[in-house]
């Protein structure tokens, strides 16, 4: 796959999550470098949605230290902000704006100018082939297109490293890959992947991935590595082996 | 019946686990009531005057000393000369200049009619209305005590006649409105929260399907906020006889059936408005600006509709709180019974049946 | 007869700027016992099939019928004897499990005890957290409960409509095991699913997309009418690799399969030393013919359609 090269842009140390006496995330560690895909896997409930609140700088840890672009997530969250670009399932683009409005917007308040949003918006709507369709409402396009432009948009101001959570959910089987494609591409212009998915294939494609259960990280390795270790043949097989184990039945 | 019980029940939970709506549902209308009550009041208090007396007779000293007695004003004896009142109303020295002319028992005692000129410092509007309608009221107290006396009508011509509030106490005009704006609040948009939430969350789908009456999913979805209004009417009369001290000079049991209707008329606007609206922020954004709006802007609580144009006069008639207000104001204030409130209750009733009709016509048994 | 038939069902929604045909003249049949797999990505038209079985939205034009009855003319009948879990479905949040599940049981003039038996393999698995918020419980488990909550009322035909979406692929394959065992009981079910590595787990499945059925067989049927050749080839540098074979001139698609690509190509046109020649600056490169899967044929068919 890509060549990292040695720059870590994300380093997790210890981190950790309390609500109450419920421990969400346990003394988590790990690193991730630049241009690395680092699929952060887990089961429901696991403990995945918090960590990565905490690494975006949406969510105060209770102990533990982070690391996102240089910058520490207790008290430079403004500058981890700048340097990260997100995307959720939940929430990608506004539907009642059109194409072209959605990208100003988004340059807007990354605060590009307006020359940038100008160049920057014509490259990618020749990129994903949206020129002729620019003007059409976000809410009329299929959602693998949809999927496809909010991933474009939350590069769109070439963050350091860009979160997605459960991206593909729910896309059929091209558009899943056309967008693995789009994932790719951005890590060869250097941004790093950090990306959760409930599709085990898509695992395969990361560079390392790492399995929660129970809020502590039980595995973390290459998906080669990591079928090597637990001799097993795919990742869903060692994702199962190791969800299984959860205590934590709720 | 069954059904019926539990799905109620089940609305009971939604509401009682909601801790802080809950706490806004009941003390919302406690806070409301007070605030109008006692913090925002158009009352005013040893506002400074002076009276310039041309007659000084014995008329005009009666008058003089039932103001002088009253807590509202303070007279400033140290100003004698008429010539100077621009002067001190300029410094701001007064609020409120009273100018009997000459011959004023004279003239009231001969010709049965006489003149109070009051001048008032305009610099604020309402302060100064608030001001000389509380003279006019001591005259015209004062007048109606002579008028006992006498034989002959005797008439002191003052601009402002204010019945039923001699005191022009905040709360009076408030009470009304708070029970107009809460109730319809709670029941209409409360209910259309509560069953477009069900279409939300796709459970609405699960009740279609099942065996289960469409009515029964209204009905239960009505009642807990049927309860919760009852408290809070209950809660709000309390308050405004025991905290406010007003009175309720009509029948208690007229004031009740009436709220009941308005009550009735309320949730179904809200049945109404489930029907039009898919998600909850489309229903709170009708009750707003459907509902809440015209309570405030054309119920005649806050604005008189009097003063309205004509087209807004004629839309505060579909408006259902404005006759509510009319028919508390009614009731509570002025001791009125049912042969007077018949045409409100009247509308109120067509009100509340037109709008049962439309949402009938309007549920659907499919999506 | 069929425990479902639908005939030729069309449904449109019209927009202000546009109509969207969500269905577009489905036919298929469904027999008793068997679970039948619509497969197939988001606004495929899924969902709007469930909602017309259901009975919840009228079709523009065509027929269903449930054990006879018309989704349209007899659609009182119909909810007695099916269990439908909406897409979008997300239960009482505020009550907890127990009450969710009395409250689904009470509106179907039924009790927990009086079918207790057949829920009560699923519920045991939730039964130790009766007293918490459905809110709080983990995706798995609220599949669970409001699976539980569908089957209360001892139902003949199950429609699920993407039930394990989102869901974990451990609680996914839990689920898919009850789903046979309630099967065995003698319930219909239909289920719909964006996971294509579900297909195999159904008897049945239809492929849709765009509101049209690309295909109705046994999984294996489909993946047998496959009538090209695919490789799975690995080497060290899989993202050159699959810019590689995309250029790779006889290529008809490559795509990322997991931890291979694979490669389709025209049926015996080309052998395998000679794509190992085209390849051969790859290092550990592996390439083997292999049978297609479902997702397979249904980029397949989503290709020849586009």
């Amino acid at each position: 796959m890509i060549k990292s090269s040695e720059n870590i842009v994300i380093s997790v140390n210890e981190l950790t999550k309390k609500f109450g006496d419920f421990t969400a995330v346990n003394r988590i560690s790990f690193e991730v470098k630049e241009s690395e895909i680092f699929g952060f896997l887990g089961a429901n409930g696991a403990g995945k949605t918090t960590a990565i609140k905490m690494l975006i700088g949406i969510l105060k840890p209770t102990s533990g230290k982070a690391n996102i672009a240089g910058f520490d997530i207790y008290t430079e969250t403004e500058n981890v902000k700048k340097n990260i670009g997100y995307m959720s399932q939940k929430f990608s683009l506004y539907e009642d704006l059109t194409i072209s409005e959605n990208i100003n917007f988004f340059g807007g308040i990354y605060g590009l100018s307006d020359d940038e949003i100008k160049n920057k918006s014509e490259e990618l709507l020749t990129k994903l082939k949206f020129n002729e369709i620019k003007n059409n409402l976000v809410s009329s396009l299929p959602l693998g297109w949809k999927q496809k432009l909010a991933f474009s948009l939350a590069i769109f101001h070439s963050p350091k490293i860009v979160f997605l959570d459960e991206p593909t959910s729910g896309v059929d089987p091209i558009t899943r890959r056309q967008f693995w494609d789009l994932i790719y591409e951005a890590t060869n212009n250097g941004i790093t992947v950090f990306v959760t998915t409930h599709y085990m294939d898509e695992a395969e494609y990361c560079n390392r991935i790492s399995i929660m259960v129970d809020g502590e990280i039980e595995a973390l390795d290459s998906p080669i590595n990591l079928k090597d270790k637990f001799k097993l043949n795919s990742i869903d097989d060692i994702f199962y082996l190791l969800a299984r184990k959860s205590k934590r039945k709720e | 019946m069954k059904q019926l019980k539990f799905f109620i029940k089940k609305e009971f939970y939604h509401i009682l686990r909601d801790k802080r709506s809950l706490l806004i549902l009941l003390g919302l209308p406690v806070v409301q009531l007070l605030l109008f009550g006692f913090a925002i009041t158009t009352e005013v208090r040893n506002a400074k005057i002076v009276v310039f007396d041309n007659s000084k007779d014995n008329v005009t000293q009666q008058i003089i000393s039932k103001i002088q007695n009253n807590k509202y004003f303070l007279i400033d004896k140290t100003i004698y000369n008429q010539s100077q009142i621009e002067e001190v109303f300029k410094e701001g020295k007064i609020r409120l200049a009273i100018i009997f002319p000459n011959n004023f028992q004279n003239d009231l005692l001969h010709n049965n009619k006489a003149q109070i000129q009051i001048i008032a410092d305009a610099t604020d509007p309402n302060q100064a209305t608030t001001l000389t309608n509380y003279v006019a009221s001591i005259v015209n107290d004062f007048q109606q005590e002579l008028n006992q006396q006498s034989k002959i009508i005797l008439n002191i011509k003052t601009e402002y006649r204010m019945l039923y509030n001699p005191q022009l106490k905040g709360a009076y005009s408030s009470v009304p409105g708070v029970m107009g704006m809460i109730l319809l609040l709670i029941s209409a948009m409360m209910t259309s929260i509560s069953i477009v939430k069900e279409k939300e969350t796709g459970t609405m789908e699960i009740l279609l399907v099942s065996p289960m009456k469409p009515w029964f999913v209204v009905v239960s979805k009505v009642i807990p906020y049927f309860v919760i209004s009852i408290i809070n009417v209950a809660t709000i009369i309390l308050l405004s006889v025991f905290v406010l001290g007003m009175p309720i000079k009509g029948s208690l049991l007229l004031l009740s059936f009436s709220t009941l209707l308005y009550i009735f008329c309320a949730l179904s606007l809200g049945i109404l408005i489930s029907t039009v609206a898919d998600t909850q922020q489309a229903a709170m954004i009708i009750s707003i600006i459907g509902l809440m709006l015209p309570v405030v802007m054309l119920s005649g609580y806050a604005f008189p509709i009097a003063n309205m144009p004509n087209i807004l006069q004629w839309i505060s008639n579909i408006v259902p709180a404005k006759w509510y207000i009319i028919i508390v104001k009614s009731v509570m204030l002025k001791g009125l019974g049912f042969e007077d409130i018949f045409d409100e209750i009247i509308i109120l009733t067509v009100m509340t049946i037109l709008f049962l009709i439309i949402s009938i016509k309007r549920f659907k048994v499919r999506l | 007869m069929s425990t479902i038939e639908i005939n030729n069902i069309q449904k449109k929604y019209i927009t202000k700027s546009n109509t969207i045909t969500a269905l577009d003249n489905v036919s298929f049949t469904v027999d008793q016992s068997e679970i039948f797999g619509l497969i197939g990505p988001d606004g495929s038209g899924k969902s709007t099939l469930f909602r017309i079985l259901s009975t919840v939205l009228l079709p523009d034009s065509g027929e269903a019928k449930i054990l006879n009855y018309d989704v349209v003319r007899n659609f009182k009948e119909i909810r007695k004897i099916i269990g439908y879990m909406p897409g979008k479905f997300s239960l009482y949040q505020d009550l907890s499990v127990e009450e969710n599940l009395n409250f689904f049981a009470t509106i179907f003039e039924t009790s927990i005890e009086e079918n207790y038996e057949l829920i009560s393999d699923i519920y045991k698995q939730i039964e130790p957290f009766k007293n918490r918020r459905a809110g709080k419980l983990s995706g798995g488990m609220k599949q669970k409960l409001a699976l539980s909550c569908a089957l209360i009322h001892n139902p003949k035909i199950l429609l699920l409509d993407e039930p394990t979406t989102g869901v974990d692929p451990v609680s996914r394959k839990e689920f898919w095991e009850i789903l046979n065992k309630l099967k065995l009981n003698g319930i219909t079910i239909v289920v719909s699913t964006p996971y294509m590595d579900e297909a195999n787990l159904c008897d049945r499945i239809a492929l849709i997309q765009n509101g049209k059925i690309l295909d109705i067989d046994f999984p294996k049927k489909i993946t047998e009418k496959f009538n090209k050749d695919i490789f799975s080839i690995t080497s060290d540098n899989m993202y050159l690799l699959l810019n590689d074979l995309r250029k790779f001139k006889d290529t008809i698609s490559c795509f990322a399969f997991g931890d291979s690509h694979h490669l389709v190509l025209e049926k015996n046109k080309i052998e395998l030393i000679q794509l190992e020649k085209f390849l051969s600056h790859h290092k550990n490169l592996s390439i083997k013919k292999i049978k297609p899967t479902i997702e397979d044929c249904f980029m397949q068919m989503l290709q020849n359609k586009n």
